[in-house]
């Protein structure tokens, strides 16, 4: 059934679409950027595009910073939330459950596809990055670059930093899958789960600006979505990034077995 | 092959499924008949284990379902409520999904594979399909891709919802001799509809439900025996009124409906008399005549309060005139509520006792 997933991920012309779309946003600024040489001043969001100008093996990093907060959490919320109400608006679900295929196996296949897509969205968005850093602005391979924190790394160590930042980024992710995924076998739509997603997030965000929700902050699902930033420090901050695993490994867990606990008791009358 | 016990589903308020005892034996034609709304899909959504039961039992081919529904679904074809497809692949590719899905049944190599495709395509009249994404398929390509998809597993069992929806009548008649096919080497056939014509010359027993309760089980045979009338067409008609008079029920144009159980020894009395018949048969209930009478309108039907639905009024003897329409002899007033009471003996004789009453709650929907 995981292979079915993901053949049926492949095929779907909304993947690609959706990998362009997230590739193509740094790419677009990454042109402006090497055609007027105007960045913006260090230290102003997105984190490393003061820095891409001059070294443009950090673009990958700053792509990350692009697609973050909008981008990748839309295209995510949409694969995971299509995930089972796609199967059942479409009819396929009753036919996929007689086959038949267990609910829990139709579910953990389901978010092997969706884990599948989030690290394909990440590594393409960090592939196509470099590339296009690498060839629209100085590339100084061989030489260092330096760290948010004002000290020099080789390109080895910028690599193994990039790849943390990387993995970090796929694992926030999970979170807003697991989101998606639960709402999605809540409802008949898939566009009602990728909204649904997508609002809590936005909730989410909202209240990690606000001072007055402030004992909740540590609870809220992007709280430390930017703790990437983490690993181009030096040392690297672990705290936050500690944190921020476990915060989405208990979202994860939760949503996930509720997901479950719904999805295998649920009539299905689509 | 399948049994439930009591079998009842809830849905909120709503009972669609009220405490059903149907029972499918091995190598029968079975076709569920009910108005729209009446519980049959939900009925064979419960046997397939895609909706719980609120109470009751199930037992199909010897498992419990929903328990143990894991271990007989790769015996059964299903199609249920209409086919579905993945719009954007073609229907070979939505047919090798579903066949990855499943267990691998007579192998799961690439050419055991493709051939169980084939076949499936071949038998249902698509082994020429070209690649085009479903989407682009006629309601008839992709009801047969939805029965070619049932047909995947060479299922013992098939439970079919509305086989022949969205065929031509050329279509019908393949499906239903593909069909009738499948039966004589050996697969039980479980199929809905509403088409009463469909049902009448396919299957071997009928089941009718009407508003989630199964208010008749009988083989098709016994629902059609003989009503002991028998019809006559002859150009000598007012002879043979005045012949048989006083056993003349009814009488239009060259017909006549003789109260009489036996063609052969009518036919004897009218040609020995010097009468000349052009056509002698005995009167059989119609399938539509016994489910008209034990059901009543579909769901889809919303009327005012307390009106009288006239497709349930048939009169007490069953009877319905020559012109087809129905004989209503018991005007029944628009402000009362018909209860009906029916039950079908031995004989297959369906009794019909029929109460008119004035209270305006009970009775028709």
């Amino acid at each position: 059934m995981i292979t079915v997933e993901l053949i049926k991920l492949c095929r779907r012309p909304r993947t690609w679409a959706s990998l362009f779309l997230l590739c193509a946003l740094p790419a677009t600024i990454a042109i402006f950027l090497a055609v007027t040489k105007v960045g913006p001043a260090p230290g102003e969001e997105p984190a490393f595009l003061a820095a891409v100008l001059a070294n443009g093996s950090l673009f990958p990093a700053a792509a990350l910073a692009i697609v973050l907060p909008i981008f990748l959490p839309v295209a995510v919320a949409v694969i995971a939330g299509d995930s089972v109400a796609g199967e059942a608006s479409s009819g396929m679900l009753r036919y996929l459950l007689i086959r038949p295929v267990g609910r829990t196996r139709l579910l953990v296949a389901k978010l092997v596809a969706v884990v599948a897509f989030v690290l394909l969205a990440v590594v393409s968005v960090a592939v196509t990055s470099y590339v296009i850093g690498i060839s629209l602005f100085e590339a100084q391979p061989g030489t260092t670059v330096t760290t948010v924190s004002g000290v020099s790394l080789t390109p080895t160590e910028l690599l193994v930093r990039t790849a943390g930042a990387l993995v970090y980024v796929a694992i926030s992710m999970l979170g807003v899958a697991a989101i998606a995924l639960f709402l999605s076998t809540l409802t008949d739509s898939s566009l009602g789960a990728a909204l649904g997603a997508l609002a809590a997030l936005v909730t989410s965000t909202a209240l990690v600006t606000l001072d007055a929700a402030a004992a909740v902050r540590p609870y809220l699902p992007t709280r430390y979505w930017l703790a990437w930033i983490d690993f181009f420090r030096d040392p690297i901050l672990w705290r936050d990034i500690e944190r921020g695993l476990a915060l989405q490994a208990v979202y994860v867990a939760v949503l996930l077995a509720a997901a479950w606990a719904n999805f295998t008791t649920k009539d299905v009358t689509s | 092959m399948i049994t439930t016990r009591a079998l009842t589903k809830r849905y909120g308020p709503i009972v669609a499924v009220d405490s059903v005892d149907i029972s499918v034996r091995s190598g029968e034609r079975y076709g569920l008949l009910g108005p729209n709304g009446s519980g049959k899909t939900t009925l064979l959504r419960l046997i397939l284990g895609l909706v719980y039961a609120t109470s009751g039992e199930i037992e199909v081919m010897g498992a419990s379902v929903p328990r143990r529904v894991g271990a007989v679904l790769p015996d059964i074809g299903t199609l249920v409520e209409g086919p579905a497809a993945y719009g954007h692949l073609s229907g070979r590719a939505n047919l090798a999904l579903l066949d990855r899905a499943g267990p691998a049944r007579g192998g799961g190599g690439r050419h055991a594979r493709r051939r169980r495709i084939d076949q499936a395509l071949e038998r249902v009249g698509l082994a020429g399909i070209d690649n085009r994404p479903v989407k682009a398929y006629s309601l008839g390509m992709r009801q047969r891709l939805g029965l070619a998809a049932a047909l995947l597993n060479a299922p013992r069992l098939l439970v079919l919802d509305e086989p022949t929806n969205g065929l031509d009548p050329q279509g019908i008649r393949e499906i239903r001799d593909l069909l009738s096919e499948l039966n004589a080497a050996g697969t039980t056939v479980f199929l809905s509809s509403h088409l009463l014509a469909e049902i009448e010359q396919l299957c071997t027993r009928v089941g009718v439900m009407d508003r989630g309760s199964l208010v008749l089980e009988e083989s098709v045979e016994v629902l059609r025996a003989p009503t002991g009338r028998t019809i006559v067409r002859t150009p000598d008609v007012d002879l043979a009124a005045a012949l048989l008079d006083g056993r003349i029920e009814a009488r239009s144009g060259d017909r006549l409906v003789v109260r009489h159980p036996d063609p052969a020894e009518l036919n004897g009395l009218l040609v020995t008399a010097g009468l000349r018949v052009t056509e002698i048969g005995a009167e059989h209930r119609s399938l539509e005549d016994v489910v008209l009478q034990v059901t009543s309108a579909g769901s889809d039907r919303v009327d005012g309060s307390g009106r009288v639905d006239n497709s349930r009024s048939v009169d007490g003897s069953g009877r319905v005139d020559d012109s087809g329409r129905v004989d209503d002899s018991r005007s029944v007033d628009d402000s009362r509520s018909v209860d009906d009471s029916r039950s079908v003996d031995d004989s297959g004789r369906v009794d019909d006792s029929r109460r008119v009453d004035d209270s305006r709650s009970s009775g028709a929907s």
